[in-house]
C-alpha cells in the first residue's frame, strides 16, 4: 500500500511534513537528513529537487536550490542517493520540484525511478491540473505515485472541489497569497480561509504550508487541518546547524511538542 | 495555419504551466482580455494613444542605398521612431489600458536591458499608476541610464538578486511578486512569452506593426505582401508583431534572426532554436536552452534584448513547422551591420535590430524581391557598446 494512504489511514491530526532541498547544505546530506527527520518524529519527508528558476519560492529556498545545484545535485544524482533509502527510511517520501527537470529526465523514466527507490508522491507546483489530467495522470497512476495539488486563499470553491476530485493523497493548502518563506504569525484572514476550507468537507486530507515555522504556527494550522508542512524554517535550521542530526531532531521535536 | 488553440497552445508549444497561486490571476486575464480589447471603447483609446502618444503609424521607408548594396528592394519599418525608441511601447500602451479596465491599481514588470521597463514606466506615468520594475542586479549595473530613466518617470526599480541576476531572474521575481499581490496588481510582460494568454495578447498589441506594413506597402507597391519580412528574436515580440498578419500568407517568407553571440556552439550564445530543447520556463512550454538535467542555461548576446534562454511559443511553432526561417547572427557581424546601416542610411539601430540587418548576408533572394526589415529600436541606448566595440 502507498505509504501516504497508509499514514492518513492511521493518523488524522497533527501530521508534520518536512521539506528540505536535496543536496543542501552539502551534496551527500540527503539521506542523513531524511533519517534525522524520521528519528525526530515527523510524518512525511518532502525532498526538494533543486531547479535554477523556482518561481514559487522565496529567498531561503531559492538560495538552497542554487547551493544544491552548485554542489552538483541533479535528478540522476538524487536517485542514486535514494537507491537504498527504503532500508533505512520508513516514512512516506514525496519529491517536490519544478516540471522542467522531470521533463528532461523523461516523465515515464522519472516515475519508474520513483517507484523503484520507494517514492510515494509528487508535488510539481508548475504542473497545472489540465495538463496533469491529459498527459501525466495515467503515468503517475501506473507507478503508484500520488500527485498533490496546491490551493491558495484565491482559489475558488469550484476549483477547490475540482482539485479535490482529482486528488488521491492530500491537498496542499498554501497559507496565504505568497511564495514560500517564514512569516511572523498567522493572521485572522488566514484562519478564516483555513476554516472556510475545513467546512467544505473535502474527501482528501489537507496539510497547510508556507509560513509555518514553529510550534505555535504548527499547532494553529493543524487545528484547522490534518497537519502542516515546514520548509524554509527547516532550511534555515540546516544552514546554521553545527551538529546537523542534533539540530534537526531538536528543531522538529520543538515544533511537535511543547 | 498558425493559430492558437483554446488552451493557449500553438501546436505543442505554449500553455499555462503556472503554480496554482497564479491560476486566479491568469484566469481573470484569460477570461477578460478578448472581450476588453475587442470592445470599441478599448480600441478607440488604444488607437488614439498609438497615434498621438506613440507617434504611429511609423514610416515604412525605402532604404535606397541599402537596397543598392544588397540588390533587392528593402523597406525599413521604423519602430525606432516610436516614443521611448522601440516597439516595446505598443504593448505597454495596450496592457496599461487593459489593466485599468480590470480595475488594477499597481503595475509590475520585468526588464532586461531596461527598454521594456522604460516603456512600462512611461505608460504608468501617463496613466498615474503605481509602477515597480524588477531588473537583474547585474543588468542594473550594466544599464544605468535606463535605470535612471525609469526612476525619473516615477517607477521603483527593484534589483533581482537571485540566480544569474539577469532577465530570466527579473522575470522570476516579477512572477513571485504577482503571486504575493494577486488582487490589485497587473503584471505587464514585455515579450511574447509567459503563460497563456500573454504570448497571444502581446502579439496582438504588437500586430499593429504588420497591419501598418500591409497598408503602407499597398500604397507604395500596389501589393500588401512583401516577399520577405525580417525581424530579430529574443523572446520575439517585435518579430511576432511584424509577422502577425503574414502568418497565413505562405508567399511571404518570415525570417527570424537569433543572436549567436560569440558563435552558436561557443557556449556564449542565445540561438535558442539551434541550442534549445523542449522545456518549460516562465509558464510556457517552448524551446529552451538548458543543461541535460533541465536546468536553465544563461544565454549570451552583445545585445541585452536578445539574451533570453527561451523563445516565445509561437516562434517555437514557426520553427517546428518550418513556416519561419531561422538565422543566427554573431555579435561581431551584428555590430558591423549596425555601423553599415548608420553609414548607408543615417540610422543608428539598436544592436538587437542590427542582427536583423546582418541576416541579409546569409539569405538568398531575387533582385526583384521586396524585403521588409523591422527596425525595432534605435541605437541611442547602445552607444556605450558601440564605443567599446570601437571599429568604426
Amino acid at each position: 500500500m502507498n505509504r501516504i494512504d497508509e499514514l492518513f489511514k492511521k493518523k488524522s491530526e497533527n501530521i508534520l511534513s518536512i521539506y528540505f532541498t536535496a543536496g543542501f547544505p552539502s551534496l551527500e546530506d540527503t539521506l542523513p537528513i531524511m533519517k534525522a527527520i524520521e528519528a525526530a518524529g515527523a510524518d512525511i519527508i518532502e525532498v526538494g529537487v533543486p531547479y535554477s528558476d523556482p518561481i514559487a519560492d522565496g529567498p531561503t529556498i531559492q538560495e538552497s536550490n542554487l547551493v544544491a545545484l552548485n554542489n552538483g545535485m541533479s535528478l540522476r544524482k538524487l536517485f542514486d542517493q535514494l537507491a537504498d533509502m527504503r532500508k533505512e527510511v520508513n516514512l512516506p517520501v514525496i519529491l517536490m520540484g519544478y516540471l522542467n527537470p522531470v521533463v528532461q529526465f523523461g516523465v515515464e523514466k522519472f516515475c519508474q525511478k520513483c517507484q523503484e527507490v520507494g517514492v510515494d508522491g509528487l508535488i510539481l507546483p508548475d504542473l497545472p491540473m489540465s495538463q496533469y489530467l491529459t498527459e501525466y495522470k495515467e503515468i503517475f497512476d501506473r507507478y503508484e505515485l500520488r500527485n498533490t495539488f496546491l490551493i491558495s486563499p484565491q482559489t475558488s470553491e469550484k476549483r477547490i472541489r475540482e482539485i479535490d476530485s482529482h486528488t488521491d493523497g492530500f491537498i496542499y493548502m498554501v497559507s496565504s497569497a505568497s511564495i514560500t518563506g517564514a512569516k511572523a504569525a498567522l493572521s485572522a484572514e488566514q484562519l478564516a480561509y483555513f476554516e472556510r476550507v475545513r467546512l467544505m468537507g473535502l474527501k482528501n486530507p489537507r496539510l497547510i504550508g508556507f509560513g509555518i515555522s514553529d510550534n505555535a504556527t504548527f499547532k494553529t494550522a493543524a487545528s484547522y487541518s490534518h497537519g502542516a508542512i515546514i520548509g524554509s524554517a527547516f532550511i534555515n535550521v540546516l544552514k546554521s546547524a553545527e551538529d546537523q542530526e542534533k539540530a534537526v531532531i531538536e528543531y522538529i521535536q520543538g515544533v511537535i511538542n511543547n | 495555419m498558425i493559430r492558437i488553440d483554446e488552451n493557449g497552445f500553438y501546436g505543442k508549444f505554449g500553455g499555462a504551466f503556472i503554480p496554482e497561486m497564479l491560476y486566479p490571476n491568469i484566469e481573470e486575464l484569460r477570461e477578460n482580455y478578448l472581450p476588453i480589447i475587442n470592445s470599441e471603447e478599448f480600441q478607440v483609446e488604444f488607437r488614439h494613444l498609438l497615434k498621438d502618444y506613440v507617434g504611429r503609424p511609423t514610416p515604412l521607408f525605402l532604404a535606397e542605398r541599402l537596397s543598392e548594396k544588397y540588390k533587392a528592394k528593402i523597406y525599413l519599418k521604423r519602430e525606432d521612431l516610436c516614443h521611448t525608441g522601440a516597439h516595446k511601447v505598443n504593448n505597454t500602451v495596450g496592457q496599461i489600458i487593459l489593466a485599468k479596465k480590470l480595475g488594477k491599481k499597481r503595475i509590475i514588470a520585468e526588464t532586461g536591458a531596461g527598454q521594456h521597463g522604460v516603456a512600462t514606466a512611461t505608460v504608468c506615468a501617463l496613466m498615474g499608476m503605481d509602477c515597480t520594475v524588477y531588473m537583474g542586479a547585474v543588468d542594473m549595473e550594466r544599464q544605468k541610464p535606463n535605470v535612471e530613466r525609469m526612476r525619473i518617470l516615477g517607477a521603483k526599480v527593484v534589483p533581482a538578486t537571485s540566480g544569474s541576476q539577469t532577465l530570466k531572474d527579473a522575470t522570476n521575481e516579477a512572477m513571485r511578486q504577482w503571486i504575493n499581490n494577486p488582487v490589485d496588481t497587473h503584471y505587464i510582460i514585455g515579450s511574447v512569452v509567459g503563460p497563456h494568454p500573454y504570448p497571444e495578447m502581446v502579439a496582438k498589441f504588437q500586430s499593429v506593426i504588420s497591419e501598418e506594413i500591409k497598408a503602407q506597402l499597398l500604397e507604395k507597391e500596389g501589393r500588401e505582401n512583401p516577399d520577405m519580412v525580417i525581424a530579430c528574436v529574443g523572446g520575439g515580440s517585435n518579430a511576432a508583431g511584424a509577422f502577425y498578419h503574414y502568418y497565413n500568407e505562405p508567399s511571404v517568407r518570415l525570417i527570424a534572426v537569433e543572436a549567436a553571440g560569440l558563435g552558436i556552439f561557443s557556449g556564449k550564445s542565445a540561438a535558442t532554436t539551434s541550442l534549445g530543447k523542449l522545456g518549460i520556463l516562465h509558464g510556457s512550454r517552448t524551446l529552451l536552452m538548458q543543461t541535460e538535467d533541465g536546468q536553465v542555461v544563461e544565454p549570451h548576446s552583445i545585445s541585452a534584448g536578445l539574451d533570453y534562454p527561451g523563445i516565445g511559443p509561437v516562434h517555437a511553432h514557426l520553427f517546428d513547422t518550418g513556416r519561419g526561417e531561422f538565422v543566427a547572427v554573431e555579435d561581431e557581424d551584428a555590430m558591423v551591420a549596425g555601423i553599415e546601416l548608420s553609414r548607408l542610411e543615417g540610422i543608428i539601430p539598436a544592436i538587437e535590430s542590427a542582427h536583423a540587418f546582418s541576416a541579409l548576408n546569409q539569405l538568398s533572394y531575387n533582385p526583384s524581391d521586396i524585403i521588409v526589415i523591422n527596425l525595432s529600436g534605435r541605437g541611442d541606448k547602445d552607444l556605450e557598446t558601440y564605443i567599446k566595440w570601437g571599429n568604426y
